[in-house]
């Protein structure tokens, strides 16, 4: 039933730019839902209104990995769309399939559409970039982890809410007071390694895979059982074990929490920004992610996750200009500011962050640029540029279930670490063997 | 005496048996071959290219601590979603039987939860047992119990086959309802008169009268547990928490759709096969046995 109906929809968006038979159509699947999927919409919209030789039109495909499956499934039956939106984990996947895509640098160069690779975010461009600068996919919707706070439950607890919670040293010594003064949720998180094995490395500037992250090949091997990332986690077992760190599901399932003010601290993306400003009835804010003052004084730059924009084979010339004009006019400085100001996703041109700033938004919105400044502050190293990792969808599963076996104290934060590895690399193993 | 009908002549037999070749063609053998031929090679997602690996996908799965883990996992699944489905409806089909008024009102009710499609169904039980707003959860903590299945594995299996279970029990019970209407009424009045009592009809002269039903479901619902359950495994655990609910086919979803694995896929559907065919081979060899038609 659900598909039928999905399949009229599809048909009918299809259908309906008939009237315009002399514009030339430009398929873009997303996986956007809700008022992300209205903003989508405007663009898209706005991008029509603007010039009359090109029809984008935009079809949403389900969830990430949906949407990814319906682009490979739809490439398979020669029926792909030009514009593909894919997640930053499946980047490796998209990658290794030089038939299927074309890569964003070359799209630019041939349409003539205005595009220079310097504008964009180092630390954005370098997830989807290769070893030698040029830009495979455009950068959509970004994020970094960030530590939200809960003023309100930090006062009741006791503790001064203008704590400094730049480390994770300071941080467990808030743990241990809200915990005495009551609280029943110091810490909770989204996403788990995303946060605190992706980020944390890049973070801390250790590697987590062999070969530059996968960005220098694909015999890579995971390198997440090191001491810094052990030691991370040992901690957060301990938190866990006494109550002072709450596990709650594998994806976002903790904003719920947070969001209803049962926790004080939550490690989330920023752009949890649009959820918890329009939820949260407690004073919140933002500070940048936590670092181990024993591992390293100063810390490097976090990743980015989120999706971005593929171009797809096997399509005319004329229809990839358009193509060309559409991702040109996404990477424009106002439409970035705005999505930018909108979602809480980063903006993807240093402009972009600019002409946000020079409009305001940050003075009214304290801590938003929080992000931007802990992705931009340093140059990114080799380990911090991004991780590129085949089967990566899959290896993030099992990585969330050792993380579940030492949140529950079944294995101690080593023995997780050293089996997720064995078993990470038996898949990346196969998708090495797969690409050759 | 047994009666047999024969044609005379090969047309008219074969045109009859022809549509249930073609389906079987069309939607078994072609996929099921399809499966054994790629489940010997290692592709990319988009087809362009795959490497022959020989049985090099069999040696990785079985190679796989948790892949074996999951046989275990699925049997203790299909097990209890199957006990868990067929007990309460005989039970409930008994005691309808027994009614006189109304028994078409609690037959109605009983059934309607057949009309919940598995991956709503989960979504229902995940509300209520929803560790931050679940009602039994809450009813739970009120209890002194803590309800976690996101991090226990016990809790994560018995919510699922729970899940798994309830819309199944109307359909068992539509089966065990219709099964004990046609029990002669005349065996269990000369029963009554022996002063034989309720149980001991049921047990001597009932559940035997049952067993071709009881044979039946026990069947379908094996293959119910391995194949369908799948969107409550999805909506509800997504396979966690380390694993415990990862039953052999969602491990063929979750390789083939979500990892793009297809040769890996491919090979466990081949194995699943190989499985379901000996189970059904096992059923009917020893199992049928005991069955009174």
């Amino acid at each position: 039933m659900t598909k039928n109906l999905l399949g009229a929809l599809a048909v009918t968006t299809v259908l309906s730019p008939v009237a315009a038979l002399a514009q030339t159509e430009v398929q873009f699947w997303h996986a956007f839902t809700g008022r992300l999927g209205e903003l989508v919409t405007a663009q898209v919209e706005e991008f029509n209104a603007s010039q009359s030789d090109y029809v984008v039109v935009e079809s949403h495909k389900g969830n990430y990995s949906e949407t990814l499956n319906a682009g490979i499934a739809a490439f398979r039956a020669s029926e792909q769309p030009h514009i593909l939106m894919v997640f930053e984990v499946g980047t490796a996947t998209m990658m290794s399939a030089a038939g299927a895509v074309r890569p964003v640098y070359e799209v630019m160069a041939e349409s003539g559409a205005s595009f220079d690779p310097d504008a964009y975010i180092g630390s954005v461009k370098g997830y989807y970039t290769t070893t030698d600068g040029d830009m495979l996919s455009l950068p959509f919707n970004s994020s970094t982890p960030v530590l939200w706070v809960n003023r309100d439950a930090m006062t009741a607890a006791g503790v001064d809410p203008d704590t400094d919670l730049s480390t994770w040293e300071n941080v467990g010594v808030v743990l241990d007071q809200l915990k005495a003064g009551g609280e029943e949720c110091p810490l909770v998180t989204a996403w788990q390694s995303w946060i605190h094995l992706e980020n944390f490395s890049a973070y801390h500037d250790v590697p987590f895979a062999s070969q530059d992250n996968g960005f220098a090949g694909l015999d890579t091997e995971l390198m997440l059982n090191g001491p810094a990332q052990v030691a991370h986690l040992t901690a957060m077992g301990d938190w866990a074990k006494d109550g002072k760190f709450i596990y709650t599901g594998r994806r976002n399932e903790g904003g719920a929490n947070f969001r209803a003010g049962e926790c004080a601290l939550f490690t989330e993306s920023s752009a949890g920004y649009a959820g918890i400003s329009s939820e949260a009835e407690f004073e919140f804010d933002v500070r940048p992610l936590p670092y181990w003052e024993a591992v390293t004084s100063e810390p490097q730059n976090t990743i980015i996750g989120g999706a971005s924009l593929w171009v797809m084979e096997g399509h005319e010339a004329d229809e990839y200009k358009g193509v060309g004009e559409f991702l040109s006019f996404l990477s424009s400085s106002d439409v970035q500011a705005a999505w930018h100001q909108n979602t809480g996703y980063l903006p993807i041109t240093a402009e972009a962050g600019d002409a946000t700033r020079a409009a305001g938004f940050y003075d009214d919105n304290p801590g938003t640029d929080i992000a931007v400044i802990q992705m931009t502050a340093k140059e990114p190293t080799a380990n911090s540029k991004g991780l590129r990792l085949g089967s990566f969808d899959q290896i993030r599963g099992i990585i969330d279930e050792e993380l579940e076996a030492v949140w529950s104290g079944d294995k101690t934060a080593q023995e997780a670490m050293d089996s997720a590895k064995e078993r990470g690399d038996a898949l990346l193993r196969r998708f090495e063997s797969a690409n050759q | 005496m047994e009666k047999r009908v024969t044609f005379r002549g090969w047309l008219l037999p074969l045109l009859l048996i022809a549509p249930q070749v073609v389906i079987s063609a069309v939607f078994f053998f072609y996929p099921a071959a399809q499966a054994i031929w790629q489940s010997l090679f290692i592709p990319d997602p988009f087809g362009l290219s795959s490497q022959f690996v020989g049985l090099g996908n069999f040696e990785f799965l079985l190679s796989d601590k948790f892949y074996r883990a999951s046989f275990v996992t699925t049997a203790i699944f299909s097990t209890l979603v199957t006990l868990c489905s067929m007990i309460p409806a005989l039970f409930l089909a008994v005691i309808a039987d027994r009614l006189i008024k109304g028994s078409g009102v609690y037959r109605t009710l009983l059934i309607w939860p057949y009309a919940v499609a598995p991956a709503v169904a989960g979504v229902l039980w995940l509300f209520m047992f929803n560790t931050r707003v679940g009602v039994v959860s809450w009813y739970l903590s009120q209890l002194g119990y803590d309800w976690n299945h996101v991090l226990n594995g016990t809790e994560a299996m018995g919510l699922v086959v729970v899940a798994s279970a309830w819309g199944r029990i109307s359909y068992n019970f539509l089966f065990f309802f219709a099964a004990l209407q046609s029990v002669p009424k005349s065996v269990i009045e000369a029963a009554a008169i022996d002063g034989a009592h309720f149980w001991r009809r049921f047990f001597t002269i009932v559940l035997p009268l049952l067993s071709p039903t009881a044979f039946f479901l026990l069947v379908v619902n094996v293959v119910y547990a391995f194949f369908e359950t799948f969107g409550v495994i999805h909506t509800i655990t997504g396979g966690g928490p380390q694993q415990a609910t990862t039953i052999l086919v969602y491990k063929v979803f979750s390789d083939g759709f979500v990892g793009q694995d297809l040769g890996s896929s491919s090979a466990q559907s081949v194995i699943l096969l190989i499985v379901v065919g000996l189970l059904t081979v096992i059923q009917f060899k020893y199992v049928e046995k005991r069955v009174h038609y």
